[in-house]
């Protein structure tokens, strides 16, 4: 295991306002999280498990402390730097797969290379690459109505995936998969963070996809109650 | 970088029902700004495409146009002899003195009466107005109460066929042929022989002489010279310069244009705003994970005003292609509309026109409409909270 923390969170806090009412949804939590790991969040609902993954991710902003990825402090970074940072260093797999229902399975995987420098070759490489590793480079032309659940969540880990980002999260992969394709699902994830030495960070309820990671970390009330 | 170009089209084609309406509506502000303009644009081409260049028109000073100006046999005698003038191969000067005369004729579809311009013209007129053909019957002879109208004049008005006669006060003027003014402000006018239009009209002076100078270096001397003759007190200019100023006729139209035009598209841009901020409330969490991807506000906003130019576009093509469709299906069954001229206050003929760069301007008409409306849903959709956007459903 590397020395250095891929992500380094230092005392992170997120408070929420409704109406009068300050929700604490992270309470000074610190964490460790590095190369290659396949990190569980777990907890019941409202224990602050999906905040924690926004903010790693950089779509939402803590209140109070920092979360650096690879020694960049995130919380620093304007809206567009923070664009620029996601499309670069993280892949994001949701639990409604958020296809883009009017792109083919390819357009969708190319959607975030369309943001870098690659010529269109190389895209077009990349992408067939990427829906070759999740076991649909024959279904880069169909479009997400045209597939089942599981295959939309294969390609959109192939999204995920071809940027060759830093970081995977995926907040309830297999929440809306029979347990046939969440298993696949869940295989793909731990093959990246064992083969491909990806940092997987994945938010579920279920304890069964639990045991794909390589650590868990138990939140309620927002802090870590167990790793 | 910008989403790609497909992800528009297809967003825009998927939602068809909505897309269908919001083009219909475009379609048809497009089609009703383009229907006005292209009736002024058939007055404005009238009259530009009236005249040769190589003559000069001269009225009396102060007059605008042909029918409120007065030219006496003095002056005429005074304008023939002046130097610099063309002469024809029997050695005559190249002027024709000519009369302008209003008479109102029945409208052949019967919706009441209108006044018909008649001119009273010499042989040399005619030579100084080669686009003017005959097309059927013949010239009117001189001394007889004849007249020769144009074909689109004859298409207007009842008694103006070949063989029907004109009411001109307690006379009768027999139609004796048609001629085609190819397009110009002569198709709306009937001509008679100038000597037998005085004595019609019970008329002393002329309205206009209609002359050719002997080449172009002697034009503008010639102009100078008639402006500045205190006893002439008349002025002269190019024929085609005087029919291209009487473009007036054509004001009302285009007012009404920009102020038809102006109304409806404010309803336009309302439709088309109400379109865009549905398909924003429809893709949502959509536009939530193109912002997780990388993709900046601003590209959400273009993509949205793509997709609203996009949509305008189609309404505009809609619009462009039907007022295109219009045109063609008057020409073919050679349908011409009138309205009053309000400088010889008598109908004038034109055509309906739908030029190029009409066409042009119904599609940035259009393009105006799609951005304006697409604007406010644009900047709404790039504002989502990124969080609470892939919550929605």
């Amino acid at each position: 295991m590397a020395a250095e923390p891929i992500v380094a969170i230092r005392e992170l806090s997120k408070v929420y306002q409704q109406g009068e009412i300050n929700v604490t949804a992270l309470n000074e939590v610190s964490v460790d999280i590095h190369e290659g790991e396949f990190v569980v969040l777990m907890g019941p609902s409202g224990s602050g498990k999906s905040t924690l993954l926004h903010i790693i991710a950089g779509i939402d902003r803590a209140t109070k402390g920092s979360v650096l990825v690879q020694g960049i402090n995130v919380a620093n970074l304007n809206e567009s730097e923070l664009a620029d940072w996601r499309n670069q260093n993280v892949g994001f797999v949701f639990q409604s797969f958020n296809l883009i229902p009017v792109l083919t399975a390819a357009e969708n995987v190319e959607l975030p290379l369309l943001l870098t420098s690659l010529g269109r070759a190389e895209r077009r490489r990349q992408v067939a690459l990427a829906l070759e590793l999740v076991g649909l480079g024959d279904r880069g032309h169909h479009r997400p109505d045209q597939m089942s659940g599981g295959q939309q969540q294969r390609v959109a880990i192939a999204r995920a995936l071809v940027t060759d980002p830093t970081l995977i999260v995926a907040d309830e992969p297999t929440g809306n998969l029979d347990a046939k394709s969440a298993s696949d699902v869940l295989t793909i994830l731990q093959s990246l963070s064992r083969v491909s030495k990806k940092t997987v960070i994945m938010v579920t309820h279920d304890p069964k996809a639990a045991h794909f990671g390589t650590r868990s970390l138990h939140l309620e009330k927002g802090e870590i109650v167990a790793d | 970088m910008a989403l790609p170009l497909k992800y528009n089209v297809r967003n825009v084609l998927v939602r068809w029902r909505t897309t269908l309406f919001t083009v219909l509506g475009i379609g048809a502000v497009v089609l009703v700004f383009l229907g006005l303009r292209a009736l002024a644009r058939g007055i404005e081409s009238t009259n530009a495409n009236t005249g040769d260049p190589r003559n000069l028109l001269v009225v009396r000073k102060g007059s605008q146009a042909e029918s409120g100006s007065l030219v006496t046999r003095d002056q005429f005698r005074t304008l023939r002899d002046l130097p610099g003038i063309a002469r024809n191969e029997q050695g005559e000067p190249v002027v024709s003195a000519e009369i302008v005369m209003i008479v109102s004729a029945p409208r052949r579809d019967g919706n009441g009466e209108a006044n018909t311009l008649i001119r009273g013209i010499t042989p040399r007129g005619m030579e100084l107005r080669p686009q003017v053909t005959l097309v059927e019957g013949r010239w009117f002879r001189p001394g007889q109460r004849e007249v020769v109208v144009s074909t689109r004049m004859a298409r207007r008005f009842a008694g103006f066929e070949l063989g029907g006669t004109i009411k001109a006060g307690p006379e009768r003027l027999k139609v004796v042929g048609q001629f085609d003014g190819q397009g110009s402000a002569f198709d709306s006018e009937a001509w008679m022989d100038a000597d037998e239009a005085r004595a019609v009209f019970d008329r002393e002076q002329y309205s206009s002489v209609l002359l050719r100078p002997a080449d172009p270096l002697t034009v503008s001397n010639l102009i100078a010279r008639i402006d500045s003759d205190k006893r002439l007190a008349l002025r002269a200019e190019s024929e085609v310069g005087y029919y291209s100023k009487q473009t007036m006729t054509a004001t009302p139209i285009n007012y009404l244009a920009g102020i038809l035009g102006t109304a409806m598209s404010v309803g336009a841009v309302f439709a088309a705003m109400n379109t865009m901020y549905a398909s924003v409330g429809a893709r949502t969490r959509e536009i939530g994970t193109l912002r997780v991807l990388g993709y900046s506000r601003r590209s959400i906003v273009l993509c949205f005003l793509i997709e609203g130019a996009l949509l305008a576009l189609l309404g505009g093509l809609l619009g462009c292609l039907s007022a295109w469709l219009i045109q063609v299906g008057l020409t073919t069954f050679n349908v011409t509309f009138g309205t009053l001229d309000f400088q010889s206050f008598a109908e004038t003929v034109f055509q309906f026109r739908v030029t190029p760069d009409l066409m042009l301007l119904g599609l940035l008409f259009s393009l105006f409409i799609g951005l304006a409306g697409s604007l406010l849903p644009a900047l709404r959709a790039a504002r989502l909270p990124v969080i609470s956007a892939l919550k929605s459903l």
